[in-house]
């Protein structure tokens, strides 16, 4: 495969003008990753482990990285924000170059992304994980400003949101009700909201056992549903109620100076402490560059990530649609990796590598009490769809389990642990 | 122990031997088996290690999760999702890594 320099990427090639083209290509592959959490931090960890040739840079506006799993414990009080936030200096030790700086455009014709601070960054593949955005807006009254008072949390950038919500938590009276407004899907983290609810739970139960939460949902039902409705009653009692959308349960106003959220039909909810996540998109970077569809989000080639609107950008993360896939910390993970590995290989002109996708989903549902979902996925040969295997993965059993629930709150840690080092270690 | 009673099938299966599956691929379908089990698979609080683990052993333990006679929280949901081939590729992969 011969590469088109632009004069730019020729004075910054340096040293490399003198190996012949062909060796320059393969000794000196440019894989520019864009978006440094979890797609992108693992895909540039990645290349570096498995690549050690390739010239790996990662652009990434966020100084350090705030993770949102595990967010939800900062929220119950078992975790502090320094315990979630993850240096780039792993990646910079493992020699990727690490520019603090926002993308602004991409020339897909010209291999080149440009940077908000002005420089241009040519390569040979680019790997988009820029994450979501979030739809202001779709919910009346829930805009840029109402999220200063009521917060999202949902990205969580440098942790402000989270810490805003915890904050609340905690001026809250006993006897407050917490309301929370959850979106239809698809959007970020499916069981995201519902550990959330368990996490606000087991703050409460502790310290204002008279408060209650109400769960409004555009849904009518939801990821683990059962399992986390039995660890509600089990462990918070009556303190939760969830209104799944065929009961009126969907948000579409929110009063923020009355902290009112108000339902499709009509009915306001006067609550102490709101929590809105709103509806939400692929980030802008990719719907500004014309790679999402109209649903918001970037249909791909299911074996490469490579996106259908302009192959040799490869989209993982929660950016992507990627036929059934949950969008999970753990997806984007695992996706980063065979879109590397595809990279590769493509820039190589050698044969794309067998796909395996995994997804396992923790939630705490409380102290000792962690529940998992598993998800095993293949693409199919010509990257147009995506399967689950078949009889492969699955929910945690029901049933009166504390020794299983106590196992699983501690692989759940075991998980965050080694997720976050295979980013940033 | 009754692993050991496991049929024969994992002493037959070795990477090089099985037609469609490339070593080369081995280090993709076990980067999965790093979001929990630490980094090169050498453990974490609360996760097993399984770098440096006998291969053979590695693939009884996974055919036993696959085939539901090793009780297991979760490894039973992950383990029905690979083939045999797989599971002989990840375990010689990991058995190759130091500890
Ligand atoms: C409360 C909560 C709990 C969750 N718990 C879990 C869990 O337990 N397990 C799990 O697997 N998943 C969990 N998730 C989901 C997980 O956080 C996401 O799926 C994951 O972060 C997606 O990775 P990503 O790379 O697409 O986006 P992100 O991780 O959000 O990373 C995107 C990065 O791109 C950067 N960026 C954006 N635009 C640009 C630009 N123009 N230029 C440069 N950089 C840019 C952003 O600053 C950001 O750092 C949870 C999510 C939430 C909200």
């Amino acid at each position: 495969m011969t590469t088109t320099l632009s004069r730019r990427a020729l004075l910054a090639a340096g040293a490399l003008l003198a190996a012949p083209a062909p060796l320059r290509a393969q000794a000196g592959m440019r894989l520019v990753v864009v978006g440094g959490g979890f797609g992108g931090a693992s895909a540039a960890n990645f290349a570096r482990r498995t690549y050690p040739d390739v010239q790996v840079t990662l652009v990434e506006p966020q100084r350090s990285f705030v993770t949102c799993p595990y967010g939800n414990l900062l929220l119950g009080g078992e975790r502090q924000i320094g315990q979630i936030t993850h240096s780039y200096d792993g990646l910079r030790a493992r020699g990727v170059t690490v520019i603090h700086d926002r993308a602004s455009g991409i020339d897909a014709a010209a291999k080149s992304v440009r940077l908000a601070g002005g420089q241009a960054l040519s390569h040979d593949r680019l790997i988009l994980s820029p994450g979501i955005a979030l739809r202001w807006g779709a919910v009346e009254g829930y805009d840029q400003a109402a999220a200063e008072t009521i917060p999202h949390a949902w990205i969580p950038a440098d942790g402000a949101q989270t810490l805003l919500l915890r904050r609340q938590l905690e001026a809250m009276p006993d006897g407050g009700v917490v309301g929370l407004a959850i979106p239809g899907n698809p959007f970020r983290c499916p069981p995201g909201p519902y550990e959330r609810i368990s996490m606000i739970a087991h703050y409460l139960k502790r310290h204002k056992p008279r408060a209650k939460i109400l769960a409004l949902d555009a849904k009518e039902g939801f990821s683990k549903q059962g399992l986390f409705q039995d660890g509600w009653r089990a462990l918070y009692g009556d303190m939760i109620e969830w209104v799944p959308g065929n009961r009126d349960g969907k948000v579409v106003k929110v009063d923020v100076r009355e902290r009112v959220l108000e339902t499709e039909f009509g009915t306001r909810h006067k609550v102490d402490v709101a929590n809105v996540i709103p509806p939400q998109t692929a980030a802008a970077l990719a719907t500004e560059a014309g790679l999402a569809n109209e649903t918001g989000w970037v249909p791909v080639n299911t074996r490469t990530f490579e996106a259908r609107a302009a192959p040799g950008i490869h989209v993982i993360g929660d950016a992507n649609i990627p036929g059934p896939m949950p969008k999970s910390g753990f997806v984007a993970n695992t996706t980063a990796k065979q879109a590397v590995a595809s990279a590769v290989a493509l820039h190589r002109g050698q044969p794309v590598p067998e796909a395996l996708y995994f997804n396992t989903c923790y939630s705490h549902v409380g102290t000792e009490y962690g529940i998992s979902v598993v998800n095993i996925f293949r693409p199919n040969a010509d990257g147009t769809a995506i399967a689950e295997v078949p009889n492969s993965g699955g929910i945690s059993p029901r049933g009166d389990l504390p020794e299983q629930r106590r196992q699983e709150a501690l692989y759940a840690d075991a998980w965050y642990d080694s997720i976050t080092r295979s980013m940033f270690a | 122990m009754r692993l050991k009673a496991l049929p024969g099938l994992m002493l037959a299966l070795g990477v090089a031997g099985l037609p469609g599956v490339a070593a080369a691929q081995a280090p993709l379908a076990a980067e999965g088996c790093l979001g929990c089990h630490g980094p090169d698979g050498r453990g974490a609080a609360g996760a097993a290690p399984i770098a440096g683990r006998d291969r053979a052993e590695m693939v009884a333990i996974m055919l036993a999760f696959r085939a539901n006679e090793r009780p297991g929280t979760i490894m039973g949901r992950i383990a029905r999702g690979y083939t045999e081939a797989e599971i002989a590729a990840v375990a010689e992969h990991f058995s190759k890594v130091a500890p």
